[in-house]
């Protein structure tokens, strides 16, 4: 164990760590935009530098070691103004129209009307309320006021179907890059100054998607900080901090991925993966994450149905249910329980399964009872 | 699994056989991918399509279909020629090995090479990068398993895993994965027709007095049907009540149109779903269910996690969640059953189950824990297999390929393989209601080898009529190389072209999966 001081504070720590670790360990808050910590993704953003006494600059907490003695303060009059410049360039760099958004339309400068005419931008952006620039520039107080969105002719790619890459709102922090590259490791977003560009790029490199390696698992998106990656089915329909967060299991492959389900108005618009949980450490694919519409299909069986002249009609419960247990029963006693028999499902949960062969076994009286994924 | 996923990180060596990782199990694949590119973990693919995670493999070995078993083989000969089997292991812990050394002989990389394509010395590639590994991982899935062989196939996975001692360590064991989210926890819950909850096999008396006596029922001492000899048992009228739960045979099961006339010529029919699947249709009672974000309980993944489920919205009209429908009617069939909920039910399955005793729904709200978890402070197994395997010492069971059951010949001059795609799961019911997903992926597109596809003068997106012995479909081609010549690909998941109405079922003796895998197949241009 070493030791040093942070904040005043003595902190131990195992060597070969970061300061930024050490201080997340020690719940100090240095804040990142571009650090991901599954993909050792850091130093891009210089939001996180810190007062290390013996250096004359300000170090980045994200790559630089700790070290034994080092006296370390994360929260000075200079370290809050480097971070306020950098947010300053950060946020005039693109379209963070937001702020305008939270206030009157009176108010709005001609580029800002001008913005809301792009695609995607007739409503505050989606990232608003849980943006990590926002959240900043708010803790920083960097002026807003006089904040004008850049207007420039920044890339749109909205031609798939499940996501929407809105290059006005990137701050180039590559956490998608890392995202994909990395941690889902599909490698479909090039690195920086990669191949690929087409044409010259403002500012020269944006993180576009190659869709020809692009598995739409959405991993990029949610690694975004700020409202540049959204979901296309989402949007407008479910806000930041609107409606209810619940954590459940995902229905579809045996992986069994850890995932929060979005719910506004009785109705699940979203579906996140759980970050720092098991199995998936908050990785989804393409069917976890954007597979959830057929939970309000308009075709979901919502009455008993009973055969009757040969077609379907619908039945109460009483009815279905006094047939159904009827039929079995007579039936057993006609032939014995082995000439009936029942099949389990892969897609219901452990107390339904057993409920089932407890029904089959018990009730029935047989051991005809099987599932259909025999894998 | 014998693993966890976490684990996978840390291995040194994969192989991956028969499973198309990064489609049917995204996630997991993850974690080997990071493995190969953080570590240098070397990954061998054994598969016969370029899946995509051939472009991370060190070897890539692609057999003719239905060959696995040689190729296993194969890689045990060189191993062994090699020396590297782990003796010590082997000798204090395993048993028959000599019987295994004797099969083992013949498997010479020329003679696999003859049997399935597999270059030789890809193959002592393979075999060197397991057998040196410091531990090793084996994944495989249904490429493995739905062959009139696959339970041999699995054996001799196990056989490979023991004869170089990479199980029961961390990260180093033999890995099914799970293709339906809950198949372990139908599993582990009893619905097989030989065992009971926990794998408490029903043949025996002392395990059936234990349930007697807890289910207030007296239980048939006699093994049940699978659902592949329930279905001949319901044309031949043995079968004649049956009770289907969220599952759709009509589409997902090999030979379809037998699989209708089977449902169809049964007396009584309930299928309760979450869709009038085409299952349902056939059903003389529909019972409307809600679905997985409806309710509450537990699902188990494919590492023996026991995770929880929970309720977010109501179900739609009248739907009703499986466990309260199944206790309504059993109420109405005599069997009287209180439960006021999923977590009353976990705590009857708790009580029942040895290797879930440990397990409770407060546990689970902090937590999710994987069995074995025998008691209340019991921390859940990682992997299995540590000290001594489940039976003691590890039975190494010697077997031999077998051609698989249809060859191409004839009219019938290809060979038809079926599998899962990334953008839809099963038989659609779920995913064909999901926009996005539809859009990336709404029709079957059988794949095609260029080389096949200029001899039948088939270009890419066209149509092609394909034919086996039991059926005809036609269906769009997509012309690639991710299939080698003279095979053909084709996704099981469209009810409009399903491919099960192709394949075979000629089942595994002992597992009872059909032989999906490979069948023979007649392609023509559609005028
Ligand atoms: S959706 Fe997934 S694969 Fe596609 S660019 Fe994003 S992270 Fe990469
Ligand atoms: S798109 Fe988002 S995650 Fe990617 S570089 Fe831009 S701001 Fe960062
Ligand atoms: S998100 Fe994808 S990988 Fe994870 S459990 Fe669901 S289907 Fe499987």
């Amino acid at each position: 164990m070493s030791k040093f001081s942070m904040n005043g504070r003595e902190i131990s720590f195992e060597a070969g760590r970061t300061i930024l670790q050490v201080a997340t360990e020690h719940s100090v808050e240095i804040p990142t935009l571009c650090h991901l910590q599954d993909a050792d993704h850091a130093q891009v953003c210089r939001i996180c530098v810190v007062e290390v006494a013996g250096s004359d600059r300000l170090l980045p907490a994200c790559a630089t070691p700790a070290n034994e003695g080092m006296e370390i303060h994360t929260d000075t009059l200079r370290v809050r103004e480097a971070r306020k410049t950098v947010l300053e360039m950060l946020v005039a760099s693109g379209q963070h129209t937001c702020f305008a958004w939270n206030r009157p339309r009176e108010t709005w400068s001609e580029a800002h009307r001008r913005s809301a005419q792009r695609p995607w931008h007739d409503r505050n952006c989606p990232a608003d309320g849980e943006c990590r620039l926002q959240e900043l520039i708010v803790e920083y107080g960097v002026d807003t006021e006089h904040l004008v969105p850049q207007d420039m002719d920044f890339p749109l790619d909205d031609d798939t179907p499940l996501m929407v890459r809105d290059f006005s709102r990137c701050i180039l922090c590559g956490r998608c890059v890392a995202a994909c590259n990395v941690v889902q490791v599909n490698e479909a977003i090039p690195q920086p100054f990669g191949r690929r560009e087409d044409k010259p790029l403002p500012r020269g490199w944006f993180p576009l998607a190659d869709y020809e390696r692009c598995v739409h698992c959405g991993e990029c998106v949610q690694a975004c900080p700020v409202g540049a990656l959204f979901e296309k089915k989402a949007f407008g329909l479910i806000g930041p901090g609107e409606g209810d967060r619940i954590r459940t299991t995902c229905p579809y492959c045996g992986v069994g991925c850890q995932m929060w389900l979005h719910v506004k108005d009785g109705r699940v618009l979203k579906v996140t993966g759980v970050e720092g949980a098991v199995p998936n450490e908050g990785r989804l694919c393409v069917k976890g994450r954007f597979g959830y519409d057929f939970i309000h299909a308009p075709d979901r069986l919502t009455v008993p149905l009973v055969r009757e002249n040969g077609v379907l009609r619908e039945a109460g419960w009483e009815e279905a249910l006094e047939l159904v247990a009827e039929r079995f029963l007579r039936l057993r006693e006609a032939h014995g329980g082995d000439c009936l028999g029942g099949l389990s499902s892969a897609r219901v949960t452990n107390e339904e399964n057993y409920l089932m062969q407890k029904l089959v076994r018990a009730g029935f009286g047989t051991n005809n009872i099987d599932h259909c994924a025999r894998l | 699994m014998t693993n966890s996923i976490a684990e996978m990180e840390e291995a040194d060596a994969f192989i991956v056989i028969g499973s198309n990782t990064s489609e049917t199990h995204p996630v997991i694949s993850t974690f080997v991918k990071r493995a190969v590119a953080r570590r240098g973990a070397d990954l061998v693919v054994i598969d016969p399509r370029r899946i995509p995670l051939v472009e991370h493999a060190a070897v890539w070995l692609r057999q003719r279909p239905g060959t696995d078993l040689a190729v296993i083989n194969g890689l045990m000969h060189v191993i062994l020629r090699e020396n590297l089997a782990y003796e010590a292991f082997i000798q204090e812990r395993c048993e028959n090995f000599e019987a295994l050394r004797a099969i083992l002989a013949s498997y010479t990389p020329e003679k696999v090479e003859a049997i399935s394509c597999v270059a030789a010395e890809d193959l002592v590639k393979a075999a060197l990068l397991y057998g040196k590994a410091g531990s090793a991982m084996i994944l495989y899935t249904m490429g493995i398993t739905q062959h009139t062989n696959g339970t041999d196939n699995v054996k001799a996975l196990a056989n490979l895993a023991m004869l170089t001692g990479q199980v029961g360590r961390r990260a180093a064991g033999v890995n099914p994965l799970r293709g339906q989210n809950n198949v372990q926890g139908g599993c582990d819950m009893g619905a097989l027709p030989n065992v009971l909850p926990g794998y408490q096999v029903v043949i025996d008396a002392a395990v059936r007095e234990k349930f007697e006596a807890l289910w207030k029922m007296p239980l048939s001492p006699q093994v049940g049907l699978t659902l592949t000899e329930m279905l001949p048992g319901a044309m031949e009228g043995k079968i004649k009540g049956l009770f289907i739960l969220g599952e759709n045979p009509a589409v997902s099961d090999a030979d379809s149109a037998h699989v209708k006339k089977a449902l169809e010529s049964l007396d009584f029919l309930v299928v309760q779903d979450i869709f009038l699947t085409e299952t349902a249709r056939l059903a003389d009672v529909v019972l409307p269910a809600a679905c997985f974000a409806e309710k509450d309980g537990t699902f188990t993944n494919t590492e023996r996690r026991v995770q929880r489920v929970r309720k977010a919205v109501d179900p739609p009209g009248k739907a009703r969640a499986d466990w309260e429908i199944l206790t309504d009617l059993a109420g109405r069939m005599g069997l009287g059953w209180q439960y006021d909920g999923p977590e009353a039910i976990f705590r009857e399955i708790a009580a029942c189950t040895p290797s879930y005793a440990g397990i409770t729904y407060d546990r689970l709200q902090k937590e999710s824990l994987q069995w074995p978890c025998t008691h209340a402070e019991h921390p859940g197994t990682p992997f299995l297999h540590k000290e001594r395997f489940a039976r003691g010492r590890g039975l190494f069971f010697p077997v031999e390929h077998e051609e698989p059951y249809e060859l191409p010949e004839g009219d019938y001059p290809l060979i038809l393989t079926t599998g899962r795609i990334l953008y839809q799961y099963h038989t659609r019911t779920m995913t064909g209601r999901c926009s996005g997903l539809n859009d990336l992926a709404s029709q079957a597109r059988v794949e095609l080898n260029p080389a096949d596809a200029q001899a039948l003068s088939i270009a890419n997106r066209e149509l092609a009529r394909l034919t086996t012995r039991r059926g005809s479909i036609v269906v769009q081609v997509k012309v690639t190389d991710r299939v080698g010549p003279g095979v053909v690909f084709m996704p099981f998941h469209f009810a409009e072209a399903a491919a099960n109405v192709l394949t075979v079922t000629a089942l595994d003796p002992i597992a009872k999966i059909p032989e999906f895998k490979v069948c023979a197949v007649r392609v023509e241009k559609t005028a």
